[in-house]
């Protein structure tokens, strides 16, 4: 067979890229989006096309059975997987992502003697091995396989100083030597560095470690790139890298932390600080009827939905709920926090899912100066993300972290469980102020006998 | 290519990501993060040619392994970002010959005739 000429490959790639490029921009604007998404799946598409028709391989009926049985195994899950269970899909797929560049590295290495390339084999294997191993932690804690409460021992800095120190100096010999031995080496120390990195994060910081371990698995098959000569690689794996970044520091912009505090926080002991007494003060409690009532003849309702809605399973109710409401001439919202959920964004999912249409779906920033036209502020599953705490207590673990104003609206409904303070364990005073209103009970249950009351107004 | 032409492009290339990522609505960081993983699956591309000059059997096994893990990566992640976008729908416009019938605010038509899916 004749394989296509070098300019060919590149312009090929080169279109592949462009492709990549015109899948993250489509991703402006939900209405641009699913194409986006196809003109990236196209790409790839060309470029695994490209690399079988320009690169002299052998064992082709073998890679070939390789993707059947990768596609195999990923497109059935990746088309049943609940929507709740995202966060877990996507840092295995991530980690599998690392996992394949690190392998990559580790069988390039013997092909060089250029020092610099090896550089790029060093980075890739040992970024590649923490992704795939973190990624791993990642799932296992957002699959429920393991506690999801910071696991932290006396001794762990040291062991990550220690692990890391060797994972270096392992690296600058491999970078002189080229010992596929020590590679190996240095393929079990980006393991454990995988595994140490994310044992310490607490279950609410996960959304934060799944955009940073996409932000490693970027920057490793951007490496990799590097060591193949490949630009496509290059290119591709820079975007992931960038996305990643930009993601990870919006997460901790919208918590109110820093990366580097999120991710060392458990190691000096202060990430779950804060009271999980339950409190003696006087609330007012209510009925879904005069819940019902307060909604039924608003005129504007904001609905804040947290993850206890997803927990509940209570999306699609929320979402009658506004659709009856909206046929009473209501105008109904959904403010979404931006770490509402277990991954950047995942409430807006979990909404659409629920056929709430993407122009209910407001960002923090564009909904919170409306609180103040809102009869009502529905607050669903949510606790930390409302308290106004963040704003006014210094002291507290939120403090800092922007929040949904929703004490602007006339009227301020929690649709709770319990008293408990929520994750981050910190009382907020918004529920005992006097235009609150409290309906205690299972999120799902406590919407349905809403619904059913407004329904009956 | 030489390492200087890698290294324009690859910084080049933080431009454009940057560029980019930073204009996606924050409604959207979901599928951005899963789209996003599925781009860093072309590392298959690596890994068939990595496989195809595998002369070894172990080195052919293991490059086989990376093949397997990246096509699960790649064609997983385009799978589940199509399946999450195809969600996201606008609010659906009434249709023109079918007027607003009886009494209610101007959103009531509009919100009856929204399109639900089972």
């Amino acid at each position: 067979m004749t394989l296509l000429n070098p300019t060919w490959t590149a312009l090929l790639y080169l279109a592949a890229a462009a492709c990549f490029i015109l899948a993250l921009k489509g991703l402006n604007s939900p209405r641009t989006a699913r194409r986006g998404n196809l003109i990236g799946a196209f790409g790839a598409l060309l470029a695994v096309v490209t690399v079988f028709v320009s690169v002299k391989l052998d064992n082709i009926p073998w890679i070939l059975g390789a993707i059947v049985v990768g596609s195999g195994v990923a497109a059935p899950v990746a088309r049943r997987v609940q929507m709740t269970q995202m966060p877990q899909l996507v840092a295995l797929f991530n980690g599998v992502g690392g996992g394949a560049a690190a392998l990559v590295a580790l069988l390039e290495l013997s092909h060089t003697e250029e020092p610099w390339v090896r550089v790029a084999i060093v980075f890739t294997l040992l970024v590649g091995a923490v992704s795939f191993a973190g990624s791993g932690v990642t799932f296992a804690k957002l699959q429920g396989l393991m506690t999801t409460r910071p696991v932290t021992f006396p001794g762990l800095p040291v062991l990550m100083a220690v692990v890391l120190l060797a994972a270096v100096g392992a690296g600058v010999v491999v970078i002189l030597s080229g010992s596929l031995a020590l590679a190996l080496v240095l393929l079990v120390l980006g393991l454990v560095t995988g595994i140490l990195l994310v044992l310490p994060v607490g279950g609410a910081d996960v959304p934060i470690v799944i955009s940073l371990l996409n932000a490693f698995t970027g920057l490793a098959v951007a490496a990799s790139g590097l060591v193949l000569g490949n630009v496509l690689l290059v290119v591709a794996g820079t975007l992931v890298g960038a996305s990643g970044t930009i993601l990870t520091r919006a997460m901790a912009a919208a918590m109110g932390r820093s990366v580097a505090g999120i991710m060392f926080g458990a190691f000096k002991g202060g990430s779950t600080a804060g009271s999980t007494a339950v409190s003696e003060r006087p609330v007012r409690s209510s009925s879904a009827e005069d819940v019902a009532v307060l909604l039924g003849y608003a005129q504007r309702v904001i609905i804040v939905p947290g993850y206890g809605l997803a927990v509940a399973q209570g999306q699609h109710t929320a979402a009658e709920l506004a659709l009856a409401l909206e046929a009473r001439g209501i105008e109904v919202d959904f403010a979404i926090h931006p770490v509402a959920g277990r991954m950047p964004g995942h409430m807006n999912v979990l909404l659409a899912e629920a056929n709430v249409p993407y122009e209910s779906l407001k960002e923090m920033g564009d909904i919170n100066s409306e609180f103040k036209t809102a009869d009502v502020a529905l607050v669903v599953g949510a606790n930390d993300v409302v308290n106004p705490a963040a704003k006014t207590t210094s002291g507290s673990p939120i403090y800092g972290m922007p929040i949904l104003e929703v004490a602007d609206a006339r009227q301020v409904v929690f649709l709770k469980r319990s008293m408990r303070p929520g994750f981050a364990g910190i009382e907020n005073e918004l529920l005992y102020e006097p235009q609150t209103t409290l309906l205690f009970g299972d999120a799902k249950d406590s919407l349905t006998k809403v619904l059913g009351a407004v329904k009956g107004l | 290519m030489d390492g200087m032409s890698l290294l324009t492009i690859t910084v080049l290339a933080v431009f454009v990501g940057f560029e980019v990522v930073s204009k996606v609505s924050s409604t959207l960081h979901t599928p951005l993060m899963s789209g996003a993983n599925a781009i860093h699956g072309i590392i298959l591309v690596g890994a068939i040619i990595v496989a195809g000059q595998a002369a070894d059997p172990l080195v052919l096994a293991v490059a086989l392994l990376a093949v397997v893990l990246a096509t699960a990566n790649l064609v997983g992640g385009f799978v589940v970002t199509d399946r999450m976008l195809e969600m996201f729908r606008g609010r659906q416009r009434p249709p023109s010959n079918v007027a607003p019938t009886d009494s209610g605010a101007a959103g009531t038509a509009e919100a009856a005739v929204r399109e639900r899916r089972p």
